[in-house]
């Protein structure tokens, strides 16, 4: 038994016998993978790390503060194009660089969820995503040109350990976030903005530090993806991205950590599982949408916290 | 104040003063614009005209989170409570204002200031006997819980001015006896000036030494529960209503 005692143990970091051993094994999965002698997996690996990166910010914007924002094109190809610029400087200042630059873009895509709700506003995100893909595509001093833009990439064994490494820092100050004041004041919002602000919840703050936030993590995933490419085109951040990125919230659980870990391992391995049939992968992604909205609409993270509950109270249930 | 939608005009001139530390029910049938006037005090609405001042300041043009800042808490009629949320970080969200905030040690969890925090909420949770449901998701539970857990996060903000509307609507008689009995510990703990809504003539006149009757959006009555229920617009109003 490993019911939680005090109250104090609710504050610990991953509370609970069966949460720890998964974390656990998850970690030791992690340091194991590149020594299984499969380039391959190792490349896979370092794609789920990137792109979780970026999922977990979305995921705070849409899961935790309630906000539909499809503009996640436009800040991934901020975060690329602003690393690819900023490679003259150490690599973790360029890497901060672009999360901020894309959070800068984030607070001023942010101003119309001030006033728009639901699908206006997914709209109106939408069409900044389009405006930075054409901005890219037509301003060579941007994007270089026809030729594209060169990033300067790592071996593969550096990048695995270092997105890796960055995954793990970026989940763990996503938790710690999501429990404190700030977290609480992002759900406040998304489940009633009146009653919100009527305990003191500034609203134009929290969802402009939403978006700012979650931009920050996607633009670090666009810088971090332009590493792992080593070259940049503009035809790499279309709409599709969106779609992408929303499967995969939604499949590994809206407002969940670990569910924007699986999401986006979702996304990621898929597509290598149907290999030469390439062009179901998308209908497969609008099926298990569907499948996670009738089944279990918690996701993947949902299924695992059931789970989890039933075996920590095992055999007393 | 006088406050209008179109054509609708909610409250025609109302004018009511709040003496700190005392009680005051707002009476009146459906629609006299009770509730408005808890929307044009805590800063949902804008009043057309009128003035609205607390402890000697403005409240006017003021966002609902500068009022909570003034010490102004307030539940409501159709409970507004965060569902998504366990009872315990609804009662947290009630500390918001209280917390320095600092998204560094949020992001490194450096949690004093986090742990003060619960231990106040963890007070209420207790007061309101609320022990069970703590770690429950406030859309999971019953509607009387989630009337408590409201109630809870209205007094989690230490307000000055507590505004309830309608807190025993909806309630079983025994959950009513419970709602009274912990407004008036209420009042004793936390020294907090109450101004709450009511239909329930009886239940109001418990609580509150003073009231006042509302009626298509005018104040038609003040005084004490006896002065006020004897007046006839008074019945004139409530049985206009019940007909
Ligand atoms: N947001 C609103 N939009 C339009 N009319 C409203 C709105 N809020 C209240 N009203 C109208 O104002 C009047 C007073 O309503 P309300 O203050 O809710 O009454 P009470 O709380 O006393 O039942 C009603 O006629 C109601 O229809
Ligand atoms: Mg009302």
């Amino acid at each position: 038994m490993d019911l939680v005692e005090t109250w104090r143990e609710e504050l610990r970091f991953a509370p609970g016998r069966v949460t720890r051993a998964l974390l656990a094994a998850a970690v030791a999965f992690s340091i194991a993978l590149p020594f299984l002698g499969q380039p391959a997996w190792i490349v896979r690996g370092t794609l789920v790390a990137i792109t979780a990166i970026g999922v977990m910010g979305q995921n705070l914007l849409v899961g935790y503060a309630g906000q539909v924002s499809f503009g996640q094109a436009g800040f991934l190809a901020i975060g690329a194009y602003a690393f690819a610029h900023l490679q003259g400087l150490p690599w973790l200042l360029a890497l901060l660089g672009a999360g901020l630059v894309s959070a800068l873009a984030g607070v001023v895509v942010g101003f119309p969820s001030l006033r728009l709700k639901g699908p206006y506003l997914a709209i109106a995100t939408l069409g900044f995503g389009i405006a930075a893909y054409q901005l890219l595509a037509n301003v060579p001093a941007l994007s270089g040109g026809r030729m594209g833009l060169a990033v300067q990439r790592p071996s593969l064994l550096s990048l695995y350990w270092t997105d890796v490494a960055l995954l793990g820092v970026f989940a763990l100050a996503t938790t710690n976030l999501i429990s404190s004041y700030a977290g609480r004041a992002l759900m406040a919002v998304r489940d009633s903005e009146i009653a919100a602000e009527s305990m003191g919840v500034n609203l134009t703050r929290t969802k402009l530090l939403a978006f700012a936030i979650s931009s920050f993590y996607t633009g670090v995933h666009g810088a971090l993806f332009a590493q792992f490419l080593g070259h940049l085109e503009p035809e790499l951040f279309n709409v599709s991205e969106v779609l992408t990125q929303f499967v995969a919230i939604t499949v590994g659980g809206l407002a969940s950590v670990e569910g924007s870990i699986f999401g986006a391992a979702f996304v990621v391995l898929l597509p290598v599982i149907f290999g030469g049939l390439r062009w179901a992968v998308p209908v497969f992604f609008g099926a298990s949408i569907l499948a996670v909205l009738i089944f279990e609409p918690g996701g993947l993270a949902g299924a695992l916290r059931k789970a989890r509950l039933y075996l920590e109270q095992w055999p007393f249930r | 104040m006088s406050l209008s939608f179109g054509g609708i005009r909610a409250l025609r001139g109302v004018s009511l003063a709040v003496r700190e530390g005392e009680t005051l029910a707002v009476i009146g049938p459906n629609g006299s614009g009770k509730t408005s006037l808890f929307n044009c005090i805590s800063g949902a609405y804008q009043p057309g005209a009128g003035d609205i001042s607390f402890d000697g300041a403005s409240l006017l043009r003021l966002s609902p989170d500068r009022v909570a800042r003034r010490g102004i808490a307030r539940t409501f009629q159709n409970l507004r409570l965060f569902l998504g949320m366990p009872v315990m970080e609804n009662l947290l969200v009630g500390r918001h204002l209280h917390f320095r905030r600092n998204l560094l040690s949020a992001a490194l969890r450096l949690r004093r200031e986090e742990i003060r925090h619960r231990d106040r909420c963890e007070e209420i949770i207790e007061f309101l006997d609320l022990e069970p449901y703590r770690k429950l998701r406030a859309g999971d539970c019953p509607y009387g819980v989630q009337k408590r857990v409201e109630l809870g996060r209205a007094l989690a903000l230490e307000p000055r001015l507590l505004l309830l509307d309608e807190p025993a609507s909806g309630l079983t008689g025994e959950e009513k006896e419970e709602v009274a009995y912990w407004l008036h510990e209420v009042r004793g703990r936390f020294g907090v000036t109450l101004v709450f809504v009511e239909h329930d003539l009886r239940f109001a006149s418990r609580l509150a030494a003073r009231m006042i009757a509302l009626d298509r959006g005018e104040k038609i009555a003040e005084g004490t529960p006896e002065e006020v229920q004897r007046r006839p617009e008074v019945e004139r109003a409530y049985l206009g209503d019940a007909a």
